[in-house]
């Protein structure tokens, strides 16, 4: 089941909808909670100071709800209202020092508090309601009269408490007095100080997302619109289009979803920017922005680049660049793959393809930049074409194991492909 | 991808597909494409929210549902929870613009027969509704990668429980890695002298260990692990 956040109820309340607002989080009847707080009274008045602690700590619901309280409860509540009472002079006249205080003076200002922290709570649904800001009073005289005269009772409980239990010098009484009214006005001011706060944090939230939207909002201008525009205005040239389309795609997928992109901005790991995925999904974007086709690299794994990388990065690109030239096909594939000790890029179209074994004269790039880096670095190349059917480089590297992905790993019982 | 390879018998009519996805003009666009090019594909409704899809496809009870992972109210995974149970025979293919692993892989162990790119060709697109009518498994070089990823044994890696779910046979893996570098099935067939039937039961494997393998909750230690 789910559980309901602890608010205290707006409609329907007796005092201030603290018993219903537990009662609604916890699932139980209103009237138990009722009970609790009233035999929790006997308890050197712990249910009193928790029903305090809860009008202030537990916000209102937020809207009306319209539940109302019917006769029957009202009446229960009446009555363990009074049960309460009774409980309380009970203990005064058993000479429980607590709680003859609060049957006594002190109960006084606790009624005051009462009427005060009420009036604060009308007057913040009157705001709600009205949707103004205006401060905790916007109730007009009614409401001015009911915070004096609760006022009055929580100074008049505290000054008798302090007559009445304690007999002092006149210099501690002059300090007692002033403590006493420092009190006072504390316990008058809590909604107001309360709402503070709240409207701080309130603000606060607005501001970030505020600025959370504006960066988006910029983004999306900076990027998106503007490459709309241009697709606009070249519609006419299908390639074009496509290329802006892939290119703008690329960089919304890496801001959304990159490593240090906008959906990940915690996470980034410094050392985790110059990895061999990283590096390889670059080249294959400027492969992309440069011949205007499609190039969709799936990485799995990644390895820190050292310069044998570098050099399977670079032999990579060329393959891709070969492959985006000669292919004719609009689409390549490629995939990485970094095992424990070795390093495997497949560039692959399904393109034309070639004889390799009668490789003409514009084919050099793949002899020199293809073949000739790899085997400078102890890596090896395996090329596979098919007239018809396209073209597969198959590029591997050993990597030793330091600081890598790879290192201190069990023999796999299984061999790369 | 051949015609050859479909297992579907020609006389069954054709697949009633049904398209859920937010964006109505995508919806449109995936129409039009079935429509005009693909004779044993019928587009038999649409809808453009999660209730609106509960209800139709139990009214309308598809072969296949095109299915967008990204939509508000819990998107196509909100869809698999309410309707899989009741309609075991509907198939899900989850069609996204996401490379997020998490959202991948949410929909999968969901139960989606297969996962595609929104940038998928019309001709490829009929393909997979196909394949996955079939009764066979649809991923895209991307998910092939994720799962490849989730079921690696690098260190730092999720650990395994049950060998029978959390590891890959040899051949798996070798279908997989294959899939991952753009291969067709009947490519990987040729590949690996086995036959397209054989590929096919080692992707619907493949399919049924991502579902069901608990390996540390899949999708989210694959996104923890900027899987994307």
């Amino acid at each position: 089941m789910e559980r309901r956040p602890l608010l205290r109820r707006r409609n329907g309340r007796f005092i201030a909808g603290v018993a219903g607002g537990v009662a609604d989080h916890l699932g139980v009847n209103v009237l138990w909670v009722r009970a609790v707080l009233v035999a929790l009274l006997l308890l050197n008045a712990t249910g009193l100071i928790a029903y305090a602690l809860l009008w202030i700590f537990v916000r209102q619901e937020p809207a009306e709800t319209g539940r109302v309280m019917g006769r029957n409860e009202r009446q229960q509540a009446l009555g363990l209202l009074a049960l309460a009472a009774a409980v309380g002079l009970a203990g005064a006249a058993l000479d429980n020092s607590v709680v003859s205080w609060i049957a006594g003076p002190l109960g006084v200002t606790a009624v005051g508090a009462a009427v005060v922290w009420q009036e604060a709570d009308q007057s913040q649904r009157r705001r709600w309601a009205a949707g103004a800001r205006s401060g905790v009073l916007a109730g007009g005289r009614q409401a001015w009269l009911r915070i004096l005269s609760g006022a009055v009772f929580v100074a008049a409980g505290i000054t008798v408490f302090l007559v009445g239990n304690l007999q002092l010098g006149q210099v501690q009484f002059a300090v007692l007095a002033v403590i006493a009214t420092l009190v006072g006005v504390a316990v008058i001011t809590v909604p107001w100080w309360l709402k503070l706060v709240r409207d701080l944090g309130e603000e606060r939230h607005q501001r970030i997302v505020e600025a959370e939207r504006a960066e988006i909002a910029a983004h999306l201008h900076d990027s998106v619109l503007q490459t709309l525009a241009l697709i606009q205005r070249q519609s006419d040239q299908p390639r074009e289009v496509q290329r802006l389309a892939r290119g703008q795609e690329r960089e919304l997928r890496n801001w959304l979803y990159g490593p240090t992109g906008y959906g990940r901005a915690s996470m980034s790991e410094p050392g985790k920017a110059a990895g061999l995925a990283d590096a390889i999904t670059t080249a294959a974007a400027e492969v992309e922005d440069t011949y205007a086709i499609d190039v969709r690299p799936v990485v799995v794994g990644d390895h820190p680049l050292d310069d044998d990388l570098r050099a399977v990065v670079l032999a990579a690109r060329e393959a891709m660049v070969n492959a985006a030239k000669h292919s004719g096909v609009a689409e390549i594939s490629v995939y990485v793959e970094v095992e424990e000790g070795e390093a495997h890029v497949f560039v692959r179209d399904r393109g034309v393809g070639f004889d390799p074994d009668a490789v003409s004269a514009d084919r050099h790039g793949l002899a020199d930049s293809v073949h000739a880096r790899m085997e400078r670095h102890g890596g090896t190349v395996r090329l596979r074409s098919t007239p018809g059917e396209g073209t597969e480089v198959h590029l591997s590297m050993p990597i030793d194991g330091a600081g890598g992905t790879a290192a201190e790993q069990p023999v796999q019982e299984e061999a790369s492909t | 991808m051949t015609d050859t390879t479909d297992p579907v018998p020609a006389a069954a009519g054709p697949i009633r597909v049904f398209l859920v996805d937010d964006h109505g003009l995508f919806r449109s666009g995936v129409r039009a494409e079935l429509d005009r090019g693909v004779p044993d594909v019928e587009v038999v409704g649409e809808a453009g929210s999660v209730d609106e899809a509960v209800a139709a496809i139990r009214h309308l009870k598809p072969d296949v549902v095109l299915l967008d992972v990204h939509m508000p109210d819990g998107g196509g995974a909100e869809v698999l929870r309410k309707l899989r149970p009741e309609l075991p025979d509907v198939v899900f293919l989850a069609l996204s613009v996401s490379d997020a692993a998490e959202d991948v892989i949410a929909v999968i162990r969901a139960g989606a027969r297969g996962y595609i790119t929104k940038t998928i060709s019309g001709r490829e697109l009929a393909d997979a509704v196909r394949r996955v009518h079939g009764g066979d498994a649809v991923f895209s070089p991307r998910l092939a990668g994720f799962v490849l990823d989730v079921f690696s044994d690098r260190p730092g890696a999720a650990p395994h429980g049950d060998p029978e779910l959390d590891m890959l046979t040899r051949r798996e893996r070798d279908v997989l890695r294959l899939l991952a570098r753009g291969y067709a099935y009947k490519e990987i067939a040729g590949e690996l002298f086995i036959s397209v039937k054989t590929v096919e039961t080692h992707v619907s494997s493949v399919l049924r260990k991502t579902q069901l393998s608990n390996r540390y909750e899949l999708s989210r230690w694959a996104s923890d692990r900027r899987l994307v």
